[in-house]
């Protein structure tokens, strides 16, 4: 497991970056309604770790995500993914990179109502017309406690269950990268710790990177590694946090304002 | 609650287009048929208005009401006579108050071509011929030329001496009843008379030649009597009767005649208007599943906001009031819309109508407001009732799905009631069309068990739907998932993933596809029934006839002529004639049995055609089972046929039996045992048989052997299957154009399903999208729920048909002998690719749709 990994690595970027952006900037609108979302954002996302990314509500930390991850065109700067640059991929190759190279995680809607879970978890796959590897399938779905679950109906499952079918899905395939946005949104406390644990889990055990959008200290306590986005830049960041040291740096930064 | 509905109409425009095109189509049918059909009647009173204007009084001889030449007793020269005279038209003009009269004599022509051939083949169309009465004949105005003044002159209306290429001053040929005759053209008329306007001909003589053609000299047909201003109609026909003859002449008064006529002819297009309202009762009926559909999905989509209304104090009759003015408002813009756009269907309907010679006459378009009424009402209503249970739906959301957090597609509810109920109709209906299936005469009452039958196994296949979509659908979507991997699995899944949704659009589909295919497997059966009836049993190239109405058949010697036309090797004579056997009523035909066997192929069971002779005959196997015969039997014969003669009996001895054949149903015999039993004593037909590969071009020499006369109908073994197959296929085309209407609004329907689908699963596509699918991927997928869709629909509608054209079977044989179910397979398969077609067209725009969704906002919309 280990072996292959540094295989791959070496392999690839020498960075040792999963993925990295450059001067990455995005701007909605024109004239009046200009909104610049991310202003020259420099980061990168470590392979085989845990990065949160936080920040308050228009911050820009969905949109950084989006742009990593190829579900949003970027306006200046560049973004790579392992080591594909995606400003100048089109729809198709960009579709084609976010199935082969990259797993998600969302809020809620996670899953298709009409497959099971199993159907769910290997669609990526399907679509991708790939056979899973059958040997990792088994490691993550006992690793995500979901061995008796697969033959369900998402409607048949708990939220909790189901938002571990879908770390299940974004791990199925082996992606270079997981994003997770808000993966524990919508959960009570309960199952939220158990998502998390699953997704720390996943980076410790499996070797797996993750990177996931939260604005919940606690959440980005599982983390190996937190950043701060305040109105498009990177303001700050943390290693080894715990939900207190992370609380203490985010009041700082309300306090302080962002800097300019 | 009115505003709110309003708002909500107006929010919800894009999604309510398909649900309002469905409306105004059907509404448009509805109008259109109205309109036309009120149009239609005012022209053809305008019409016969004007053919009657200035006629007080029409004397009519009755024996010339029948077409000249048939059953009215003739003279010794075989033509009719008629109680009106030169020397009636003068006691009549000689009354008080008559200011003029107008003594006409009416007659059929066939006009030939230059060709010889003639210009007018078509049955449905007239012959009419009559005499041209310089100044007092307002009907027929003179064109070119100068009308028929002598026995060697006649006039054509312009359209037919155009049509067979004559000029004044040719030599036109033409036949009444016998040989060709010519005569010169000195003139061209024009007519509104509507028969002659939808393409029939209209030859004129001078009136000694027209009596001396049709009647005797001195007699007419009509007598119409023009009053002076102030006479009292009523008054004149009276003294006008107290004139005629005890027999054989009617005065009615121009009025009542005119009034008798219009009647007359608005029934006939009253039937044809009620014809099409059936089928724009269809176009309702299936815009109705559209409606429902609809509703269904914006109710499900706005459950939220209903529940909202609800917690904040609406009560439940509020919530259903709201969903029907919703659905009324609707109604009201469509119909509206649906109704100009009826008025344009009406306008061009006639001309097309026309084109397939219906002979419609020309006239103001006339919109009632009870057309008005009638769409504005039919639409609205409509609207409303298929609205209805969906707002009963929306009335039982519980308030508190507003403070719910979490969307919920509400739990489905049970099919079992559905499911049992239809299972119950359909096994009504299946029982009763089986019972159909089992009729054989066309009664009335077994006409309305058939549409009983037919209604109640399309109602309870479409209430039964939802349950056979499940394993239906799941086989269709075996094939996609093998054929497009995932996207075939998922479309599959969608389309599994509503029942009642599936099945109402698919409904609709079934329906159109029901009608459809039921109509393909008779007119296909009955089409190979007219064909065999034409054809079967006989190998002659060529049959010979007289095609007069009158069907005066054809002079002993014809088949002698023919039989020396060059290239001819066999010309065989048959006439018939009807005997009453202790079989039943038979049909014996005489012919020449050495020669016959030459012509047409007969398969004997007992004996063979050489037994045949003076006395002999052989006599199907049908006959021979009924009347209990056998060879060496004899057959006792009583016939009436033959002029005014009284049943004489003939003894016929039985030589052979051969299996009945659609062309010789019960006996054969020699002409010279049928022929004087025969109606005129006259040839029926020459089967000729041509020496092999002269085949071709025979019908020239063929005709040139017997005069000429464009009455002559010379049939080559082609044209008769085609003519068996012309008249079917016309009313087929009909049927379809109609019916294609209802299949353009059930692709409405599909459009509509798909497009709602999308809707509701915007999230779904941004996640399918984000995690890999690309855009043809999602197009795909819609697509191919469209397909799957379409194909189940196409599967119940093509089933349904078959199974109700069979269970008719047994009624059609009973008007069409050789009539049996055969199925068109290929035509089956095109219904089955149309489908499809269907299927792949209804879901361009929806995943057009589809695709271009913004992956972002999809996801994050909630």
């Amino acid at each position: 497991m280990s072996q292959s990994a540094t295989q791959t690595t070496r392999l690839r970027a020498p960075s040792g970056a999963a993925a990295r952006a450059m001067g990455l900037t995005k701007v909605y609108g024109e004239g009046q309604t200009r909104v610049v979302a991310l202003d020259s954002v420099c980061v990168e996302f470590g392979r085989g770790r845990f990065t949160a990314i936080m920040g308050p509500s228009g911050s820009g930390k969905s949109t950084l995500m989006h742009c990593m991850a190829g579900l949003d065109s970027l306006s200046e700067g560049s973004a790579h993914v392992g080591d594909t640059e995606l400003s100048s991929l089109g729809d198709r190759q960009l579709t084609k990179l976010r199935r082969e190279k990259i797993g998600f995680v969302f809020q809620a809607f996670n899953l298709l109502p009409t497959l099971s879970a199993i159907e769910n978890i290997t669609l990526p796959m399907d679509i991708a017309g790939r056979k899973p590897d059958q040997e990792w399938l088994k490691l993550t779905v006992g690793t995500l406690g979901l061995s008796g679950r697969l033959r369900h109906r998402p409607s048949q499952l708990s939220g909790g269950q189901q938002q571990r079918v879908a770390v299940a899905r974004a791990l199925a395939g082996r992606p270079e990268i997981i994003f997770a946005d808000e993966p524990t949104g919508n959960l009570d406390s309960h199952s939220g710790a158990e998502v998390l644990g699953f997704l720390q889990e996943s980076v410790r055990g499996l070797g797996q990177t993750v990177v996931m959008v939260t604005h919940d200290p606690v959440a980005a306590s599982y983390a190996d590694r937190v950043i701060f986005l305040a109105d498009g830049r990177l303001t700050d960041e943390l290693a080894a946090p715990t939900p207190e040291s992370v609380l203490d740096r985010m009041r700082i930064l309300d306090t302080n304002g962002p800097v300019r | 609650m009115l505003r709110t509905a309003l708002r909500n109409v107006l929010a919800h425009k894009a999604r309510l287009i398909m649900t309002v095109l469905a409306v105004m189509l059907g509404v448009a049918f509805v109008a259109g048929t109205l309109v036309f059909g009120d149009t239609t009647a005012n022209a053809f009173r305008t019409a016969t208005g004007t053919s009657l204007k200035g006629v007080a009084v029409s004397v009519q001889s009755q024996q010339s009401q029948e077409p000249p030449g048939a059953a009215a007793a003739g003279g010794p020269d075989g033509k009719p006579s008629s109680t009106l005279n030169t020397a009636l038209a003068h006691k009549i003009r000689a009354l008080p108050g008559v200011a003029a009269v107008r003594p006409t004599v009416i007659g059929e022509v066939t006009v030939a071509g230059k060709d010889g051939l003639p210009v007018n083949t078509d049955k449905a169309r007239q012959h009419l011929a009559t005499n041209y009465l310089p100044g007092k004949d307002s009907r027929i105005s003179l064109k070119e030329g100068r009308g028929p003044a002598s026995e060697g002159e006649l006039a054509l209306d312009a359209k037919t001496a155009e049509k067979a290429g004559y000029r004044i001053g040719d030599t036109v040929r033409f036949a009444i009843d016998g040989p060709a005759l010519a005569k010169k053209l000195v003139g061209t008329v024009s007519t509104d008379d509507p028969r002659v306007n939808a393409g029939g001909t209209l030859t004129l003589f001078d009136t000694r030649t027209a009596q001396k053609l049709f009647l005797h000299p001195g007699q007419f047909h009509e007598i119409a009597v023009a009053a002076k201003d102030g006479t009292d109609h009523r008054e004149l026909t009276d003294r006008v009767r107290a004139l005629l003859p005890d027999k054989g002449a009617k005065a009615t008064r121009g009025e009542d005649l005119a009034a008798e006529q219009a009647d007359q002819i608005v029934e006939g297009t009253g039937a044809l208007t009620k014809a099409l309202l059936g089928f724009a009762g269809i176009a309702l009926f299936i815009g109705a599943f559209i409606i429902a559909n609809t509703f269904t999905m914006l109710i499900a989509q706005r459950s939220r906001e209903i529940a909202l209304v609800r917690a904040v104090g609406a009560s439940r009759r509020q919530v259903v009031r709201s969903v029907l003015i919703e659905a009324a408002l609707l109604g009201l813009g469509a119909s509206a819309t649906g109704f100009v756009l009826g008025i344009g269907i009406a306008v061009a309907m006639r001309p097309l109508l026309n084109a397939s010679g219906a002979g419609l006459p020309d006239g103001p378009l006339v919109i009632s407001s009870g057309t008005l009424v009638w769409s504005l009402v039919v639409g609205v209503l409509i609207t409303v009732l298929a609205a209805w249970l969906p707002s009963r739906k929306a009335a039982k959301i519980a308030p508190v799905t507003a403070l719910s957090s979490v969307d919920q597609a509400p739990p489905a509810r049970a099919l079992v009631v559905r499911n049992v109920l239809g299972a119950l109709l359909t096994g009504a209906g299946v029982l009763v069309m089986v019972y159909v299936s089992t009729l054989t005469t066309t009664a009335k009452s077994n006409l309305m068990t058939a549409m009983l039958g037919g209604v109640l196994t399309l109602v309870g296949v479409i209430v039964l739907a939802p349950l056979l979509s499940r394993p239906l659908i799941t086989l269709a979507g075996q094939a996609t998932t093998r054929l497009f991997g995932v996207t075939g699995k998922l479309a599959k899944e969608n389309a599994l993933r509503n029942p009642r949704r599936t099945a109402a659009t698919a409904s609709a589909l079934m329906i159109g596809l029901a009608l459809v295919t039921g109509l393909t497997v008779v007119g296909h059966s009955a089409e190979r029934a007219l064909v065999a009836d034409a054809t079967q049993g006989l190998s002659a190239d060529y049959k010979v006839s007289n095609g007069s109405l009158s069907g005066t058949g054809l002079d002993v010697g014809a088949a002698a002529k023919i039989a020396r036309v060059p290239g001819v090797a066999t010309a065989v004579p048959t006439t018939t004639a009807g005997f009453d056997t202790k079989g039943g009523f038979a049909q014996i035909t005489g012919t020449d049995p050495k020669a016959f066997g030459k012509a047409a192929r007969l398969d004997f069971r007992a004996g063979s055609l050489r037994d045949i002779g003076p006395g002999k005959i052989a006599v199907s196997d049908e006959l021979a089972d009924k009347g209990g015969l056998k060879v060496g039997s004899t057959l006792n014969a009583g016939t009436t046929t033959g002029r005014a003669e009284k049943e004489r009996k003939v003894k016929l001895k039985v030589v052979a039996v051969y299996a009945k054949t659609p062309t010789m149903e019960d006996a054969l015999g020699t002409l010279a045992d049928v022929l004087p039993y025969s109606d005129n004593k006259k040839l029926e037909e020459v089967l000729v048989k041509a020496e092999p590969g002269q085949a071709a071009g025979l019908e020239r020499k063929i005709r040139a052997a017997l005069g000429d006369s464009p009455l002559m109908e010379v049939q080559s073994h082609e044209q008769a299957i085609n003519d068996g197959g012309r008249a079917i296929n016309l009313v087929l085309k009909m049927m379809y154009g109609l019916l294609g209407m209802a299949l353009l609004i059930s692709v409405l329907g599909v459009v509509n399903t798909l497009a709602m689908s999308v809707f509701e699963r915007t999230r779904e596509i941004g996640m399918l999208r984000a995690i890999g699918l690309d855009r043809s991927g999602i197009k795909q997928m819609v697509r191919l729920e469209s397909v799957v869709i379409s194909m189940f629909g196409a599967a119940l509608g093509i089933g349904t048909g078959i199974f109700l054209a069979w269970a008719g079977s047994g009624m059609a044989s009973s008007t069409m002998d050789a009539y049996e179910t055969v199925l068109p397979w290929g035509q089956l398969v095109i219904l089955l690719a149309l489908a499809l077609a269907i299927g792949v067209l209804a879901a361009i725009w929806p995943a057009r749709r589809a695709a271009r969704l913004n992956m972002l906002q999809s996801i994050q919309s909630s």
